[in-house]
């Protein structure tokens, strides 16, 4: 069974590091470029402000929408991929 | 048909599909009454999801907080929509795994300590009961409002329906009447305010209208709200803020806040799989996004709305705002919708400088080259949602089905929080704690009591408010996110963790950030009784006691991760618990060594 443990350890590996992934660009687009980047962006109109103000109401929920079913349709892959899934 | 028909007519008939879904729906067992069965399609777990997130504050106050905070307050749609990324990838597919009913049930088994177990248990409590408190008294507003019965009669009657679903339907009621309720208010909310995003802009999709131009001036909608706005003395609606720490730590409070609630956790129980927990989180955020995202709409759209209803001039093209300012409507001629809420007292008129007109803007700036001596109009932020269909002239169903939208999102919410409350006590407190030989059916009239006891609690409560109630976001999200939050997560990435650590590390979160909040709201809100005053200047690093949770959730990680490290690791069988909910296929292939 030793195999199982390895192949269980690295679905776990994977698994972690598809979550940093994800969470980077989670913070990225609502703590950067809603709130800390957005007078970077200020340049960037979009009707009538700027990005930073679009991804503060808008892009960033979008943005999360988008993540959770990557995750879950990467997560499925990974299921099989390992012999996981139920 | 007059108005109160209509509106009776839509709330009567909302109630009706309720209580007809809780008798379909009756719960036959504990796992039905807990969990709904473990048997719900993810994409209907999704929909219930959203509508048990989604309480009267979201329906109703989201827009008016949006309105009168602008850019600023895009921290409460960032924090409690971001909240269930971390949910989708950090708890709920390895919770459901676990596969049991609550989640004290997990922390005191993962913590192998009926210490973890209850302090879980009081933050649950603590956390769940300032929660419901206000969805009673949003309900209440909402039916004396719409139904023209006084505020008592009207938790009554929201205590009476959801006593009549959720005792019986437990948790199973409890999904498919949220599915309803997440019907009737997310129709309930667009209708409005796609018909005022056409009005405003000719583009009927809120989310899209939002950044057009604004048809009477010209210009994009949001430059010309700027310019009205700064004109009357407000901060620009769009200005960025300068204390940025603050706006971050507040969103991440109330995104770790959002995936600590037990009463969002729980829903995800309820889906068959593991796969699936993942796929409902996604479902859910879609659903909560479609009311979210329409929201910044409303509430741009609105004060737009109501700063030109007072200077008509400001509408359309404007050469000089300093003139048009001087030409606010006569207090005579005010329209039908102010004269509706005034007899509310949530509009309020009081003609300062005695020239019959209404000036309304910042009561902070210095007018007095104008002739104004002080704000002369109160509106409260709440009514926005509600007037709105008055606010376009909408026809009367848009205002029954607002009026049932608004006691849906409060119930939905309300039942939520009252099943986490139950189970937390019928569950993990008698079964587990008191008396584990208690019987199925014993376990289910325990269940079946403290649902009941509970809704007296949440209604007597409702009705005479303790100074907490109005702190939601302080004391429930500060306790999810400071104590919860961080031991679930702990409890499934970390195997060295230990029960000592999670304890330490729980109440540290839990006084510190208590600690933080009273010394500036008073010790358990009591007024008066605040340390320092509640302004900026005296907040550690600018920190808000709002914002607080975020770093109670840090100094939890730092205690329990030094307080493991100097004692024993966890025995065997913890360790291959936590191996095993890290997997979706069964526990043995992780256990056998």
């Amino acid at each position: 069974m030793a195999d199982d443990k390895t192949n269980a350890a690295e679905y776990w590996k994977a698994n972690v590091r598809l979550i940093f992934g994800c969470l980077a660009v989670w913070a990225f687009v609502s703590y950067g470029c809603a709130i800390l980047f957005r007078p970077l962006l200020a340049g960037i109109p979009v009707g009538g402000t700027d990005l930073g103000f679009w991804f503060a109401q808008q892009g960033s929920i979008l943005t999360f929408i988008v993540l959770i079913f990557f995750y879950a349709w990467k997560m499925n892959k990974l299921d099989q991929k390992f012999g996981l899934g139920e | 048909m007059s108005q109160f028909a209509i509106n009776l007519l839509f709330v009567g008939a909302s109630f009706a599909l309720y209580i007809g879904i809780a008798i379909w729906a009756r719960a036959g067992s504990t796992k039905d009454f807990y969990v709904a069965g473990g048997g719900v399609h993810p994409i209907t777990n999704g929909m219930a999801t959203a509508a048990d997130w989604m309480s009267a504050a979201s329906f109703i106050s989201m827009a008016g907080l949006l309105a009168s905070g602008g850019y600023a307050n895009s921290t409460f749609l960032m924090g409690w929509t971001g909240g269930y990324v971390i949910l989708a990838m950090l708890l709920a597919p390895y919770l459901r795994k676990f596969g049991k009913f609550t989640v004290p049930d997990f922390i005191g088994d993962r913590f192998y300590s009926n210490t973890a177990r209850l302090v879980a248990i009081v933050c649950l409590i603590v956390a769940s009961v300032t929660y419901v408190i206000g969805q009673m008294t949003g309900a209440g507003v909402a039916f004396s409002r719409f139904l023209e019965v006084s505020n008592t009669w009207g938790i009554w009657l929201a205590a009476l329906i959801v006593f009549l679903y959720a005792v019986f339907g437990g948790m199973k009621g409890i999904t498919y009447t949220q599915v309803a309720q997440y019907i009737v208010l997310i129709i309930a909310y667009t209708i409005p305010a796609v018909f005022i995003a056409f009005q405003l802009t000719g583009n009927p999709i809120p989310m899209f209208g939002m950044f057009s131009t604004h048809t009477e001036s010209g210009i994009p909608l949001l430059a010309k709200l700027d310019d009205v706005v700064s004109a009357l003395g407000f901060r620009d609606y769009t200005a960025d803020v300068d204390n940025k720490l603050n706006m971050v730590l507040f969103t991440l409070s109330l995104m770790v806040g959002t995936a600590g609630l037990p009463h969002v956790i729980i829903r995800f129980f309820t889906v068959p799989k593991v796969a699936d927990a993942r796929w409902s989180a996604g479902w859910a955020l879609v659903f909560i996004a479609l009311l979210y995202l329409t929201a910044p709409a409303v509430g741009s759209m609105a004060r737009l709305n109501l700063a030109t209803t007072v200077y008509p001039e400001m509408a359309g093209q404007v050469e000089n705002y300093e003139e048009a300012a001087q030409n606010p409507i006569l207090y005579e001629e005010r329209p039908d919708w102010v004269r509706t809420w005034e007899e509310t007292g949530l509009i309020t008129f009081n003609d300062l400088n005695n020239d019959g007109r209404i000036q309304m803007y910042n009561d902070a700036a210095d007018y007095s080259d104008r002739g104004w001596e002080g704000n002369e109009l109160t509106v409260n932020n709440d009514i926005l949602v509600l007037a709105n269909p008055e606010i376009a002239n909408l026809p009367g169903w848009v205002i029954g089905l607002i009026a049932a939208g608004g006691i849906a999102a409060a119930l939905s919410t309300a039942a939520g929080l009252l099943l986490a409350i139950s189970s937390a006590i019928s569950h993990d407190l008698i079964k587990t704690m008191i008396n584990p030989k208690i019987t199925e059916k014993g376990e289910m009239l325990a269940a079946r009591i403290s649902m009941g006891g509970a809704i007296l609690l949440a209604t007597y409560l409702g009705l005479n408010p303790p100074g907490f109630a109005a702190q939601t976001v302080a004391l429930a999200f500060g306790i999810a996110g400071a104590s919860l939050f961080p031991a679930l997560m702990m409890g499934i990435f970390s195997k060295r963790m230990n029960n000592s650590g999670a304890i330490a590390g729980m109440l540290a979160g839990l006084i510190c950030t208590l600690l933080y909040i009273f010394t500036y709201l008073g010790w358990f809100f009591v007024p008066g009784t605040n340390m320092l005053a509640n302004t900026p200047d005296n907040w550690i690093l600018g920190i808000s006691p709002l914002s607080f949770g975020a770093v109670g959730a840090m100094i939890n990680f730092a205690v329990a991760f030094a307080v493991s490290r100097v004692t024993a690791a966890p025995p065997q069988e913890i360790q291959d618990l936590v191996e095993s909910v890290r997997y979706p296929k069964g526990a043995g292939m992780a256990i056998d060594h």
